[in-house]
């Protein structure tokens, strides 16, 4: 069968820099193609080449892009307008941003249809709703008169994917189109993807990093590292046997649930891109490398399906089985932390007079404790406040309402400066919680300096011994942070919090905004520095492999509650709570998932201005019943710790 | 001592502001990540040039800033007495130009009075154009007239290339012992732009300045270059002179208003509540008064002032003095506002992010908070926003003097220059070269401060960092 797309030795450049080097692949009508690979591996600027809509400075060195019978790159760019949208078209990353925010949704699908498909007046705006209902836009007619800030994360995706399909196009080109979202959102637009190709034969290219969503959705899968297909095979084969040493290490940094064992880490990082490249690109970082991996770049070899360029391709050891611990069961001593009924609710002011007409309920009666040397994860969508509990516990917001103790002393704004010493916190983005003109050793001084840790020279020994304990080399601290890469930011922020000898570290979402190999280094260094120095983790996250991996308890929030509480095997493997197991349902996964079908949420998250009467769930829940929507549930002990708050499952026997 | 130096205010000031940058430019130096952006700006071959340009008004406007009194001369030794008029080392460097007056008007390289009067030639009484006591006089008759200053101007010409080849020269030798390379290869190397800074153009630029210089150096020893005023002074000299106003009004006004900007913008933006409230008040209420309107009514003030207390002031240049200070103050009272908003907007940015947000879980204070996370994070705006503050200044001041709220009208300054060519603009044949040449000295210093302004927000701006 002639393929759709066919991509042969492509090559963008900026300047020397060859971000995109001589990478071929095809992909056939209503196959999916997933490129998949770490940031800064050239996935994103091969789609735009495809495209041609490279920013200032990049352009297509060679190579060739067959789109069916046309030649895309010898295309005039009047020409090339008609095939963008019309022959391919592109969802991007971020909802938000692609949309404009002053036009009706509406209106810009219209555009779309005007320019390829000549609909314009009322056969226009019927064939946008008709496109909204085919992305499962619900109540669709009504949505065409909304602007985009009207619609929630995943509306807009699906907005996003309609104006794409508007052109009707053949080629449906995804980068990282559920990154941004929540994981039950997620699954509603990989569902849609994989509807619309099944139904309009498309071809569609699907850039990620992300292996679950690869293994779900993917009838092919392409490895990309450092600008060069690395890795390409049909899905199974792909995921029973991943040949190249990089694919392989991809598997392995994922943490997995049941294993406390160390993930494995890939040394060092992505090579820049200068063109002195010489031999295999992965050869620093790859532990099988031989001398000839160094001086020679490996061509492509075929196994079975699979292709693979490496020299030691069939010859790689057997995958490594990784060494399954046992966590081990700290016991429960007198807790570090309670909370108990923390309610942080902000005011909503209108009018001349700034007066207050409600209140936005982002946590609502929180109750927790931590044990020393133990982690409790906080688990919900984006938007259930649970980054909120995480600042309030520090005070960095103010509660409304609730108590805070540590170690039995009760917190009060008055004691302020004993909570801070013993609680610190890791942000979720390295690069924007890093001062960009402070120098490292400043950083890490700034907590002793303010609480008035030890004396200057003392200071300077920490310093040099933080450093070393995340693993950052001794000169580090002269150098400003724009000199490290996000993971070795990360490890900074982690060592600045822990220069005030915290017992309590509150980790939001550390790792979300990095790479899964690097993801597994950061997850490492957590994990030894809980066993060396007795750290309690509070981990607020939306990522549920890291929490199996890492917590000991989890707690999952909706809406400013938490629904259900229990220890983290409990929770995860036999959840109760009907929202508990949609979104570890929800999760993509690299294997199968086992027996029960998966439960696909409706709806999105509602206000927490406005939460629904009764159970603030049961819009969402299948199980709802008239009980539900009347009265919110109390708690229901399961035994062993573990509670939830749901009438379904309190009427169970 | 053959004469005192005399320190106005705005002398102080100036040198206050110099030691500043010094000191500025000597931290920077130390510092790698504030100094990177600052080699983007001198790799742009429009803003190094422009840098040049402005290098050279900067310099008349320091010499022009050394002022002193000259001892009159037949005052006794024991108790010298000093002339009332305040002279500057510019001043004393060009003395040819102050002191070579003519009657009236003359035209640019003119011989004769721009005026018709009765003079006696031959004995008889005749109405002409009498022959100007300074410009052209060397000549003995007319006809030579056009011959000399052909003849001056490529001499001023040739001198400026000796110069400018001397200097080319010591530079390739210099560059070359520092980078070891040969002078033939330094020499393609600068040829072909592959120096690594823009040496080609700022080669260009100095030799085009030094002809300029020559030409202008050559012909204002026998002429009056740009002609002379209605009192018959020489309008270079005059121009020359306005430079240092210029200047002035650009830096200082600046100095005034980035205390007010920087303070209430970051506490606006930082503490937000009612701290936020009342600075908008005031900003808002300031900016819905007219500018001129504020100037006008401080100005007289310091006029009236100065005028009732007259024992204050030895010389009359110390009066325009405090009134030039007095107009930088207000103008820098009512222009901060501008960049306030702009400093709280980016401060209401960046408490939030979690850099602040981690300082705050240390308690830190506020005042080490803005002064280490938020600060040196908006420091690339305050810099943005003064040069390209610079040359509004430069041409509200003319604005200003020109509806008469400006400077005092004895000091010299473009603004002045041109409400003084007002009314002539109205004769027949018309005087137009007062206006010109204060408006091709104010052009060249605004298009070179917006050149350099350009180059520096480019390379501080972090939204054109990808363009570069």
């Amino acid at each position: 069968m002639k393929p759709l797309l066919e991509v042969r030795d492509l090559v963008t450049g900026f300047g020397a820099t060859r971000v995109v080097d001589g990478v071929s692949f095809r992909v056939s009508a209503g196959e999916i193609y997933a490129l998949l690979g770490e940031s800064g591996c050239g996935k994103s600027m091969t789609a735009l080449s495809l495209m041609r809509l490279l920013p200032d400075g990049g352009r297509v060195v060679s190579g060739s892009v067959q789109l069916g019978e046309t030649d895309v790159l010898t295309l005039p760019e009047r020409d090339m307008r008609r095939v963008r949208g019309g022959q391919m078209a592109m969802i991007f990353q971020e909802p938000m941003l692609a949309l404009n925010p002053v036009i009706k949704v509406g209106e810009q699908i219209g555009e779309a249809l005007a320019l390829h498909r000549k609909l314009t007046g009322q056969a226009g705006r019927d064939a946008a709703r008709a496109l909204l209902d085919a992305v499962g836009v619900p109540d669709a007619a009504r949505r065409l008169d909304s602007y985009p800030f009207e619609l929630s994360g995943g509306l807009r995706q699906r907005v996003m994917i309609a104006m794409a399909l508007a052109g009707e196009p053949r080629l449906l080109i995804a980068d990282e189109p559920t990154t941004a979202l929540d994981v039950t959102i997620q699954a509603q637009v990989l569902d849609v993807l994989r509807r619309l190709r099944t139904e309009q034969q498309m071809g569609m290219l699907l850039i990620t990093h992300d292996l679950g969503v690869v293994a779900e959705n993917a009838d092919r899968v392409g490895v990309m590292y450092a600008g060069e297909l690395v890795e390409e095979g049909a899905r199974d084969a792909f995921f029973a046997s991943p040949q190249h040493p990089y694919s392989r290490m991809l598997f392995e940094a994922l943490p997995r649930p049941g294993d406390g064992g160390r993930l494995t880490t890939i040394p060092g990082q992505v090579p820049p891109l200068d063109g002195s490249l010489v031999g295999c690109r992965f050869a620093p970082r790859c532990p099988h490398a031989v001398a000839r991996c160094r001086s020679e770049s490996p061509d492509w070899q075929a196994i079975n399906d699979q292709r693979v360029r490496c020299h030691l391709a069939g010859a790689l050891p057997a995958s490594s089985v990784r060494d399954v611990t046992v966590q081990t069961a700290i016991p429960a001593s007198q807790p570090l932390l309670q909370v108990a009924g923390l309610k942080v609710h902000f005011p909503i002011r209108r009018g001349f007079i700034q007066r207050t007409v409600g209140h936005v309920r982002a946590v609502d009666d929180v109750s927790l404790d931590i044990q020393a040397g133990r982690t409790l994860a906080l688990v919900g969508e984006s938007g259930c406040g649970k980054t909120t509990v995480g600042k309030a516990l520090l005070r960095l917001i103010e509660p409304t309402a609730g108590s805070i103790a540590l170690g039995g002393e009760t917190i009060t704004a008055r004691n302020a400066s004993t909570l801070r010493r013993q609680a610190q916190m890791v942000f979720q983005d390295p690069y924007s919680s890093l001062n960009p003109r402070m120098r490292v050793a400043d950083i890490l001084l700034e907590g002793m300096d303010a609480l008035g840790v030890g004396n200057a020279p003392q200071r300077r020994g920490a310093v040099a011994q933080l450093l070393r304990q995340v693993g950052l080399p001794d000169d580090a601290g002269s150098r400003y942070p724009h000199a490290f890469s996000g993971g070795q930011r990360q490890r900074i922020a982690i060592a600045r919090a822990l220069a005030v000898s915290p017992r309590r570290v509150i980790c939001d979402a550390p790792t979300s905004a990095l790479d899964v190999s690097v993801q597994a280094q950061i997850l490492n260094l957590l994990k030894d520095l809980q066993q060396d120095l007795g750290l309690a983790y509070l981990f607020i996250t939306h990522n549920l492999a890291v929490v199996e991996y890492l917590a000991h308890e989890v707690a999952v929030m909706y809406l400013g509650r938490i629904v259900e509480r229990g220890s983290a095997a409990d929770v995860l493997r036999a959840p109760r709570h009907p929202y508990t197991q949609a979104l570890v349902s929800a999760v993509p996964r690299i294997e199968p998932h086992a027996g029960e079908g998966i439960i696909r949420l409706a709806g999105d998250q509602p206000s927490p201005l406005n939460p629904p009467r009764g159970c603030h769930f049961h819009p969402r829940c299948p199980h709802a019943s008239e009980v539900c929507r009347q009265t919110y549930p109390g708690q229901t002990d399961l035994g062993n710790g573990h509670w939830v708050r749901c009438h379904w499952v309190a009427g169970q026997p | 001592m053959s004469f005192m130096p005399v320190i106005l205010w705005t002398d102080a000031l100036i040198f206050a502001l110099l030691a500043a940058v010094l000191a500025l430019v000597w931290f920077i130096r130390r510092h790698e990540h504030l100094l990177a952006p600052w080699r983007v700006v001198a790799q742009r071959p429009m803003a190094m040039g422009a840098a040049l340009v402005l290098g050279a008004f900067v310099v008349i406007g320091l010499l022009d800033s050394l002022h002193y009194r000259e001892r009159l001369a037949d005052s006794p030794a024991d108790a010298p007495q000093y002339s009332v008029e305040v002279l500057s080392v510019f001043d004393a460097l060009v003395s040819g130009l102050r002191t070579r007056q003519e009657k009236t008007y003359s035209a640019p390289l003119a011989m004769q009075l721009y005026a018709k009067e009765f003079i006696e030639r031959d004995g008889e009484t005749v109405r002409d154009y009498p022959r100007l006591k300074y410009g052209g006089a060397h000549l003995a008759q007319a006809d030579d007239h056009r011959h000399d200053i052909a003849r001056r101007a490529l001499v001023g010409l040739a001198q400026g290339l000796a110069v400018s080849l001397l200097l080319f020269g010591l530079l390739a030798a210099w560059q070359g012992r520092r980078t070891q390379m040969d002078f033939g290869v330094w020499l393609t190397a600068w040829g072909t732009g592959r120096l690594g800074w823009p040496g080609r153009t700022v080669v260009l630029i100095l030799a085009i300045m030094l002809m300029l210089a020559g030409v202008l150096v050559q012909l204002a020893s026998g002429y009056h270059v740009f002609g002379t005023d209605k009192v018959g002074q020489d309008v270079l000299y005059i121009t020359l002179k306005s430079i240092r106003t210029g200047l002035v009004i650009g830096t200082l006004t600046t100095l005034v208003t980035l205390p007010l900007a920087i303070g209430f913008g970051i506490a606006a933006g930082y503490f937000r509540g009612w701290v936020d409230d009342v600075i908008q008040y005031v900003y808002t209420v300031l900016n819905s008064i007219p500018g001129v309107l504020l100037i006008a009514a401080a100005v007289l003030i310091v006029q009236v002032y100065i005028e009732s207390h007259p024992e204050v002031f030895d010389t009359a240049a110390a009066r325009a003095d405090v009134r030039l200070l007095a107009l930088c103050l207000i103008m820098g009272v009512t222009s901060w506002t501008g960049l306030a908003r702009l400093l709280r907007g980016e401060s209401l940015k960046l408490r939030t992010l979690d850099y602040v947000e981690a300082a705050r879980a240390f308690g830190v204070s506020h005042a080490r908070i803005i002064s280490r996370h938020i600060f040196p994070n908006v420091f690339h705006l305050v810099l943005i926003a003064i040069v390209l503050d610079f040359s509004g200044l430069v041409l509200a001041e003319a604005v200003l003097s020109y509806v008469g709220v400006g400077v005092d009208p004895s000091m010299y300054s473009w603004g002045n220059m041109i409400n003084g060519a007002r009314l002539e603009l109205a004769r027949e044949p018309v005087v137009w070269w007062q206006l010109g040449a204060a408006f091709a000295f104010m052009f060249a210093l605004v298009l070179a401060a917006n050149l350099f302004a350009d180059g520096v927000r480019d390379a501080f701006d972090p939204r054109l960092g990808g363009r570069r």
